[in-house]
């Protein structure tokens, strides 16, 4: 149990408090005080001022709250695209906060996963090799590289598409492309800044039961910051941000499930269309 | 993060634009392929005088009459004025200076040759009758004129490939008759083919009498403008050079102090001046495609700018997935070096073709260079360093955040 003895270690009261309160599970994301401040000429923009959050290995947890209230400040630091001004930021057992921008960057490489709201696919390249990409800043081999795209590929349902590039992707596929290419180097932790932000209602659950069934079949800790209730309830833990603060935190108590929702959905996924095709083409 | 991977990282990159790649490695292939081209035209011309002059022998040295002054062009007298250099000196020469084999004046004539209706105007050379083994030009059918006929201003003619083939098509010239300014002269050789010389000017349209006879029969005076003298060895040429101008110092009386009123070169001082005149070419030519090459080197670094401006998404996508900044930095260098190396490798090629095709086309020859490829290579390599360290650094200075929010 090493999580256990490393709390043990540190002997904080707080820590105590919260191990009691959850179970076992080990912290994946433990912020303590964080602050961001933004200096723009004379202003000051207080972004976030104390934000202490601890999140465990397997959780789902999606963050709320209004515009501007550092929903993706806090993902950027928790992302380590960016450093806190204060506080402390431990990931994976790791204290994260003092680090260079290469030191971040190998953490990035090793242990994150991004999802963002614009897909942000590489353009003229196919979903194999966007989903190679990070493998190839973390020195993966090459049989290795394509072994695991393709796996992770078919693990978002969008197996035979490995040669399409994303403009021959509808968003829903592009962006599960992208959700390929955040588990690919087996991260602790995936972030999701609004992820169905651009898309349709039905596509959107498609992307949360891909979500929900890493999270549940492989216990990937996912983060996602949301706007809309309903994505929010797919989740089983809200956090609500307000003027740079925690305002509420709170579990699910019965979590929505993409998975029965999608059965009882019409189908019109381009994928029967395919099938359909298929049929009538053998049929003449 | 291996270096392989960076390369096969550039390389995936430039594939996703090609046309954009193309266009902007025309600029160095362009660069690069001039400056082959323009190099290889200037040595081909330095090889061919070169060769030239080594065919006339190590041991040969030109007299010619007239002082010569700083920029290599003969003064005084010579074709006009004064005459300082004469058959006596010459003979002279022959007898007197132990280091000296052979010698022959050369006395140019233009004249017309007329066989029956057939009319040919051309240069008459005269020489003596050790020309063409001073000049290692051999007879190709017949035989050359004799000391006999030097000395008795024999009409005796040998004419060169071109004359024969113009004057006597399809037969054998050895033993005709030829008038030459109206006077019948005996063909009695026809000289081997030599073909043109390096200013394109065709060496068999001519034709070699005994001196005597041009003097007096075509040009009516015994002014000698220019001769050739050939050294027993080519060891004892610098020595026979120094004695001939002893010898004609003291023929012509010349005080100490007075210049010279003659010339002797040697065929390096020859060679020198005009291998001076084709680096100076060659140079000069090189230097303006190399111009060039620098114009391409700022296309790219134009592109890469562009690009990186244009990228600034991608790179906040490579640096959010675990890209370092050096990475980035590599990445986008490598780019740039892939580019200006692949159009430098283009512009080798091209270069190589047209310096094969130039002379086949226009006649001139050429000479494609190791250094020159060598050359092009470093530079081009060194192109892409330099013109792409800027744009590259911009890219890995870009923080991830903010070239991710990048519309
Ligand atoms: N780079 C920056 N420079 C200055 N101020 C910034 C910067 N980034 C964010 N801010 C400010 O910090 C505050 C929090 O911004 P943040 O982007 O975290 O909000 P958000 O909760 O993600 O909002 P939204 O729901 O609109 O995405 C805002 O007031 C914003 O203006
Ligand atoms: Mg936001």
């Amino acid at each position: 149990m090493q999580a256990t003895s490393e709390v043990g270690r540190q002997g904080h009261e707080a820590r105590a408090a919260l191990l009691a309160r959850e179970e076992e599970a080990r912290p994946v994301i433990q912020l303590e005080g964080i602050h961001k401040t933004y200096t723009m000429g004379d202003v000051e923009v207080h972004a976030l001022r104390g934000v202490s959050l601890t999140i465990r290995e397997g959780e789902f947890v999606a963050i709320m709250g209004t515009s501007g209230s550092g929903k993706s400040t806090t993902m950027n630091i928790i992302g380590c695209l960016d450093r806190p001004t204060r506080g402390t930021y431990i990931l994976d057992g790791q204290d994260v906060s003092e680090l260079s921008k290469d030191e971040r960057a190998d953490i990035r490489s090793r242990k994150l996963g991004f999802v963002f709201q614009g897909f942000n696919l590489l353009s003229r390249t196919s979903a194999l090799e966007n989903v190679e990409l990070p493998m190839l800043y973390a020195g993966v081999e090459a049989a290795e590289r394509h072994r695991r795209s393709v796996e992770a590929l078919h693990s978002v349902g969008l197996a035979g598409r490995e040669q399409n590039n994303p403009n021959q992707l509808s968003g829903g596929q592009q962006q599960r492309v992208a959700v390929a290419r955040a588990l690919v180097n087996n991260p602790a932790l995936i972030l999701a800044d609004e992820p169905t932000g651009n898309l349709d209602s039905r596509t959107s659950v498609e992307v949360m039961e891909i979500f929900q069934r890493l999270n549940r079949e492989r216990r990937i800790t996912l983060v996602l910051v949301t706007h809309e209730t309903d994505i929010a309830e797919y989740a089983d833990r809200v956090v609500v941000f307000k003027d740079g603060r925690v305002k509420k935190d709170y579990k699910v108590t019965a979590p929505r499930d993409a998975a029965e929702e999608l059965k009882n959905l019409p189908a019109v996924d381009d994928d029967d269309e395919e099938t359909g095709a298929a049929e009538l083409a053998d049929a003449a | 993060m291996n270096f392989l991977m960076i390369i096969r990282i550039a390389f995936r990159a430039l594939a996703r634009n090609k046309a954009r790649a193309a266009l902007t490695m025309l600029g160095i292939i362009i660069g690069v392929s001039a400056v082959i081209i323009m190099v290889s035209i200037g040595q081909g011309a330095q090889a061919s005088v070169q060769a030239q002059i080594e065919s006339m022998g190590t041991n040969l040295l030109f007299v010619s009459a007239g002082a010569q002054n700083v920029g290599g062009v003969r003064s005084g007298t010579g074709d006009s004025g004064t005459n300082t250099l004469t058959v006596e000196d010459l003979d002279a020469i022959r007898r007197e200076v132990p280091s000296v084999a052979m010698v022959s004046p050369q006395i140019n004539a233009r004249a017309q040759l007329v066989v029956g209706n057939q009319n040919w105007s051309t240069s008459v050379q005269g020489v003596s009758e050790q020309f063409p083994e001073i000049r290692k030009w051999a007879v190709g059918s017949g035989d050359f004129f004799t000391d006999a006929d030097v000395r008795t201003a024999g009409r005796v003619i040998v004419i060169g490939q071109t004359i024969a083939d113009n004057l006597f098509p399809g037969q054998d010239a050895v033993g005709q008759t030829v008038r030459v300014s109206n006077m019948p002269f005996r063909v009695v050789g026809v000289m081997a083919r030599k073909g043109q010389d390096p200013q394109g000017r065709d060496q068999d349209d001519t034709a070699f009498a005994p001196y005597t006879s041009v003097q007096k029969k075509i040009l009516g005076s015994t002014r000698v403008s220019v001769a050739y003298v050939s050294a027993v060895s080519a060891e004892a040429t610098y020595t026979a050079q120094q004695q001939v101008g002893d010898l004609l110092r003291q023929r012509h009386k010349l005080a100490a102090g007075v210049p010279d009123d003659f010339t002797v070169r040697n065929m390096s001082d020859v060679a020198e001046a005009a291998n001076q005149t084709n680096s100076i070419m060659t140079i000069l030519l090189g230097s303006i495609a190399g111009v060039s090459l620098l114009v391409g080197g700022i296309g790219i670094m134009n592109i890469m700018l562009v690009s990186v401006t244009e990228r600034t998404r991608e790179i906040g996508i490579r640096m959010a997935i675990g890209a370092r900044s050096s990475a980035v930095r590599s990445q986008f260098l490598i780019e740039s070096v892939v580019l200006s190396l692949t159009g430098g490798f283009a512009g080798i090629l091209l270069g190589i073709l047209v310096s094969v095709v130039v002379p086949w086309m226009l006649g001139w020859p050429t000479l494609v260079s190791t250094a020159s490829i060598l050359g092009s290579v470093v530079f081009s390599a060194g192109v892409g360093i330099f013109f792409g360290y800027y744009p590259a650094r911009k890219a890995a200075a870009l923080d991830p955040i903010d070239a991710l929010r990048y519309e």
